[in-house]
């Protein structure tokens, strides 16, 4: 079943424009043939979205975008053939499951703007399981922003710091972090566990502390809140608002 | 020396391998799927060790600057047990998947009736699903296996020149060679082959569609054996140009057949391509040194 188009408001709204602007995009990188081979690719699973045989055509069209489209095009294609059929959180989950890494990450992409309510959660709640930082940066963007529970949230924020994925990959980061006390308490601990291991704190967790000091009722300085500026709030509508800035440029 | 290792359990390798694989010149493997040592009992156990050759084992091979790719098959051994074949019956969703560049490894282990018919199965699926095949000849009884192996390949439906005829010895390179096959030896401790006798067969034989590999895995073996096959080589009179075409032509050319090798590594940065893209973000370069590209070690940070 299709979610896209339910009822003014819910978050799905914007897909359809944040989606063609990818199909914009991915046309003009793509040359003749893959763009043809896009083509048709999306036409078909528009036209048969259901699984004919033992596997759908546009399941095998997904398994093979890397080599048609090119590696670094692959996932956008992936996004916009789930789109094209219509994929709905249990086929959603059956792609992730049979799916590469590659292809497990478009699934993960795609999450906001196909699956409108929480159906999809363990397909995120397995990513988070994961140690492939690229998974776990996926699984970070809206569709977690907008329905992992607190805990499993604040785990997930101190698995990037964990893993090294910068947290410009955790969606919505500042609305989230905003008075969580408990995730305050976290990164203390984890602050004071490396520190005295003599190991040094990841930069990004005073930035996320900065984000849930800024309106605690404790450590309300007004002068922390502008901490919250690179991340902005614009991930209200996620997918169509510029990435904030390349990953903070720490290469060490 | 550019080294591509063409045949290399990895999943049984620690991350020091890699990154002294990294060191030797490895930017390149081939992983093909196996037996694990403790007999699989279900297609299960099967299908989360492929979903592991194309998730987990690439990312970690990316961290260390590798390119990572993988053969899938029912392996000859387990071919004998009734609960481990209907792997088979799962193995077509796989062979569609980017960066499997072959069926394997494949071919005989006791020769019985039921690898025969694994064999051949898979030789066909191999040239149903447009893949070369990576065909192993077994340690016991070897030259009647790869005689027996040569006539099932003839009778398939795949082109000998889209087999790779691997674990070779002097005893078995000229029927492969004669067979039209791709050669494939393995520089391994004890069992296969060691660098002097890899260089006396090179000698004799030429570089022509050789392959040499270290075959390592969770037995006593030796990942770097690719590169010290180069030195024996370079050391004994054969060119450069003669070494690259055995450690990285040749193994390019045979798993280039699948029309799926992409030597280009992916970069393992957390928010590279897709976050960017779908978020009107400009693509930031992957970045070329591995090791100082972590930002952390993921893989051993958490068990
Ligand atoms: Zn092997």
């Amino acid at each position: 079943m299709n979610h896209l188009h339910d009822a003014p408001g819910t978050p799905t709204d914007a897909a359809p424009t944040a989606l063609a602007a990818l199909h914009t995009r991915l046309n003009s990188r793509l040359d003749g043939a893959a763009r043809a081979w896009l083509d048709q690719a999306l036409d078909e699973a528009a036209a048969h979205p259901g699984a004919r045989g033992p596997i759908s055509v546009w399941e095998l069209r997904i398994a093979e975008a890397g080599r048609r489209c090119g590696p670094e095009h692959a996932e956008a294609a992936r996004i916009l053939l789930l789109h094209a059929a219509r994929a709905d959180a249990a086929t959603l989950a059956r792609v992730y499951r049979q799916g590469t890494a590659a292809e497990r990450r478009a699934v993960l992409e795609a999450l906001p703007h196909l699956v409108p309510g929480p159906d999809a959660l363990p397909i995120v709640e397995d990513a988070l399981r994961t140690n492939d930082t690229r998974l776990v940066a996926a699984a970070v963007g809206p569709y977690a922003a907008r329905h992992l529970d607190a805990h499993n949230w604040r785990h997930a924020v101190l698995k990037c710091l964990f893993t090294g994925v910068p947290v410009n990959a955790v969606a919505d980061l500042p609305r989230r972090a905003r008075a969580d006390a408990e995730l305050a308490r976290m990164l203390g601990d984890y602050a004071d566990e490396r520190t005295a291991a003599d190991r040094p704190v990841p930069e990004d967790l005073y930035r996320v502390l900065a984000l849930t000091e800024a309106l605690t009722e404790s450590g309300s300085e007004s002068g922390s809140e502008s901490g919250a500026g690179p991340t902005t709030s614009a991930s209200e509508a996620p997918t169509a608002s510029p990435h904030p800035g390349t990953p903070t440029g720490k290469e060490s | 020396m550019r080294i591509f290792d063409p045949h290399i359990h990895m999943t049984s390798r620690t991350t020091d391998d890699y990154e002294a694989m990294y060191a030797a010149g490895v930017r390149a493997v081939v992983e093909p799927a196996f037996w694990l040592g403790q007999p699989r009992t279900s297609p299960a156990s099967f299908l989360d060790y492929f979903d592991s050759l194309l998730g987990w084992e690439p990312f970690r091979a990316a961290q260390y600057g590798i390119a990572h790719h993988c053969t899938l098959a029912l392996n000859p051994k387990e071919a004998n047990d009734p609960r481990c074949v209907p792997v088979l019956d799962e193995l077509p969703r796989y062979l569609v998947k980017d960066h499997v560049v072959a069926v394997g490894e494949i071919g005989y282990d006791s020769m019985t009736p039921a690898e025969d018919t694994a064999l051949a199965v898979q030789l066909q699926l191999a040239a149903e699903y447009e893949l070369p095949a990576l065909v192993h000849t077994p340690h016991r009884d070897k030259l009647a296996g790869l005689r027996r192996t040569l006539d099932v390949v003839r009778e398939s439906a795949l082109p000998p020149d889209r087999v790779l005829v691997d674990h070779l010895n002097e005893t078995t390179v000229k029927e492969a060679k004669d067979g039209g096959c791709w050669l494939g030896f393995s520089v391994y401790p004890d069992t296969k082959m060691d660098e002097e006798r890899m260089v006396a067969v090179l000698q004799e034989y030429g570089p022509e569609k050789v392959l040499v590999n270290s075959a390592a895995d969770w037995g006593r073996s030796d990942p770097l054996k690719t590169r010290k096959v180069g030195d024996a080589l370079l050391k004994a009179g054969f060119t450069e140009d003669d070494v690259d075409q055995v450690l990285w032509h040749n193994p390019v050319a045979f798993y280039g057949l699948s029309g799926r090798l992409d030597l280009e590594v992916a970069g393992t940065d957390a928010t590279h391509e897709g976050n960017s893209i779908l978020r009107g973000a400009p693509k930031t370069d992957p970045e070329p040194a591995p090791k100082s590209a972590l930002k952390t070690d993921p893989a051993t940070t958490e068990a």
